[in-house]
């Protein structure tokens, strides 16, 4: 088996003695579609803060691998901007996007390339840049749109619009935050394609509620179920399901 | 509804030919035929700008600059910084100890020291103050006392994420802080008393028409030129990035940019430039104390950019203009109802005019639009 791309170990992170993260292992492997769900408060959201550097653990380590050798980097001691250089990029759950700009604009901000200052003083778009604007702006089927300001667009635009961004600073990690939230059936069912398609040349972590959503970009990968903090089981999505912890916990509370 | 079609394509020209035009026409007329009006025709002409109306303009002119950094901070970067009148006034120093030296013996108590230093019993000038006879270590002085202040305070503040309020509340601190410092005598700035009577700039008579209108056209010049390295900023890939910072900072942090930077770079060199307009400023109203850095000052700065419109270049400009012309003739009318109009002045703007002045047009376009076109309500069905 291949090395993984990330991976955390026995990380713990308390918040005003409440334990948010509670002894977590989390492997992800190159080229993964990931799954990840969990109730109300099973820690989703801040283990993706900690794998990006807006929270500290507490204890345990996370490391990340830049080529195909053992995770070798440590994640714990970087900010923000210097993981998303490192190649991992994080949609939030609401979609924060730029809304004063255009959709355009949004993207030349998010294009992989040099974050200086003075690089963006002194910054040109080249040919090749635009093409790849271009081909992202079909992709995530903003194309007609790409003068609107992004605060004019409808919720599910708005996702898919950050998408775009993400995909924009070429990441080799990408984390998704309930990524259909506010899209309607048509429109996640895209979504969840979309997600499909970029697997392999990219590895994902999606967290999400919608257990039709998640059983559509499981297909066959692994899902993870996080409870109180920790694992509390991993595996395709159909053994996750007929699971006897799982059902407890999260799909049938309180059927005892 | 239809898509909104205007855009802002990122490198959008840096100026359209009308916009060319209406920067250059009045530029030249303010930076050259004004002077040339005051210099060449007779003192009755009724076209000639009297010497007093050169150095109002020339003392709005270092205003304008003054408010142009303030929008950049708060219009573009969303950093209300309640602080500039600071930077302004170190800069103001700066160049009023190179002033005072060249006084020379022309002082009061014919001494080489400044008349200040004799008053107070001073036997020899400071060593710091050494270097201010050169004009050039005072001119690189002007821009990095100031510059040296925002570095330090910005690199600690917005390393700490420090922002929105609780920055602006700091910043205020700093002024009130400076202000209480400067008033002391034993500090060594002439305490409340400042620097003043001045008498020569590069050898030229301050007193003198042509010096005067001298640094009248500099003021407009620094005037014109801040406004187009700000256009440049603002338009550039960076200016989008500040505003992305101003509406998200949490996304551009995440899209690998170190907004902290981005921040300081900003504040640092709003600071210098703020300096410059100060160090003009000083020679035109011929004194610098420190009621120019107490708080209120700032929040005037703040309030001229709500007047003329935040987050537009034109609007600082036209505010400054606007809101001091305004104190000029209040001053004058009902000293003590000033403050209780500049008060009244920005809670109108806040309320009724978000835009600020330079939104009025807009304004009254519609309002003629909705006049012509009865409002489409439910008619009779």
């Amino acid at each position: 088996m291949s090395h993984p791309i990330l991976q955390a170990e026995d990380v713990t992170k308390t918040y005003d003695g409440f334990r948010a993260i509670n002894a977590l292992n989390f492997y992800l492997f190159p080229g993964e579609l990931r799954t990840v769900i969990g109730p109300n408060g099973a820690g989703k959201s801040t283990f993706f803060d900690l794998l990006t550097g807006r929270a500290k653990p507490d204890t345990g380590t996370i490391r990340y691998a830049d080529s195909d050798a053992a995770p070798s980097i440590d994640l714990t001691d970087l900010n923000e901007y210097e993981i998303q250089r490192l190649g991992i990029g994080r949609k939030f759950q609401t979609p924060s996007v730029f809304a004063e700009h255009t959709v355009f604009t949004n993207l030349v901000l998010s294009l992989k390339g040099p974050r200086g200052v003075f690089a963006s003083l002194f910054h040109r778009l080249d040919s090749s840049a635009r093409d790849r604007l271009d081909s992202l702006l079909k992709l995530i089927r903003l194309d007609d749109k790409r003068h609107w300001k992004a605060g004019l667009l409808s919720h599910g635009e708005k996702q898919w619009l950050e998408i775009g961004m993400l995909l924009a600073s070429e990441p080799r990690v990408l984390l998704v935050d309930e990524p259909a939230a506010g899209m309607t059936d048509e429109e996640t069912h895209r979504t969840g394609e979309l997600l499909l398609s970029l697997r392999g040349q990219h590895s994902i972590v999606v967290v999400e509620h919608d257990m039709t959503f998640v059983k559509q970009i499981s297909d066959g990968g692994r899902v993870t179920v996080l409870h109180q903090g920790s694992v509390l089981c991993e595996g395709k999505f159909d053994d996750v399901q007929s699971n006897p912890k799982v059902r407890e916990v999260y799909l049938g509370r309180g059927k005892h | 509804m239809s898509a909104p079609a205007k855009l802002s394509d990122v490198e959008p020209r840096f100026f359209t030919r009308a916009q060319w035009a209406s920067f250059i026409v009045p530029t030249l007329v303010l930076a050259l035929l004004l002077p040339l009006l005051n210099a060449l025709l007779p003192a009755d002409s009724l076209l000639r700008p009297s010497d007093f109306t050169l150095n109002l303009y020339g003392k709005y002119a270092t205003y304008a600059v003054l408010a142009l950094g303030v929008d950049l901070l708060w219009g573009y970067l969303g950093i209300l910084s309640l602080g500039q009148a600071l930077f302004f006034s170190l800069g103001g120093y700066a160049f009023g100890m190179h002033l005072l030296l060249m006084i020379g013996k022309d002082g009061q108590y014919k001494s080489d020291l400044p008349d200040y230093m004799v008053f107070l019993g001073y036997k020899a000038l400071p060593a710091h103050w050494e270097p201010f006879y050169s004009f050039p270590f005072a001119l690189a002085a002007v821009l990095l006392v100031p510059a040296l202040l925002a570095f330090v305070f910005g690199w600690l503040a917005f390393r700490s994420r420090i922002k929105g309020v609780y920055l602006s509340i700091l910043t205020q601190a700093l002024t009130y802080a400076a202000a209480l410092l400067f008033f002391r005598n034993d500090f060594g700035f002439g305490g409340n008393n400042g620097f003043t009577d001045f008498k020569r700039v590069l050898g030229a008579d301050l007193n003198s028409p042509a010096t005067r209108r001298a640094l009248y056209i500099a003021s407009i010049a620094l005037l014109a030129a801040v406004f187009l390295l700000y256009r440049w900023l603002t338009r550039a890939k960076f200016g989008h990035l500040m505003q992305a910072i101003r509406d998200g900072e949490n996304r551009v942090l995440f899209s690998g940019y170190a907004t902290a930077r981005y921040k300081l770079f900003v504040f640092v060199l709003v600071a210098a430039i703020t300096g410059l307009a100060g160090a003009l400023y000083v020679p035109q109203v011929g004194i610098i104390n420190p009621s120019e850095m107490t708080a209120e000052k700032s929040i005037e700065a703040v309030v001229w950019v709500a007047v003329g419109g935040r987050g537009t270049l034109i609007g600082p400009i036209i505010g400054a203009i606007f809101v001091n012309a305004l104190k000029s003739w209040a001053t004058r009318e009902a000293p003590e109802r000033w403050l209780y109009i500049l008060g009244g002045l920005f809670i109108v703007v806040v309320l009724f005019l978000p835009g600020g002045i330079v939104s009025l047009p807009t304004k009254f376009r519609t309002f003629l639009a909705k006049l012509r076109r009865p409002p489409s309500g439910p008619t009779a069905s």
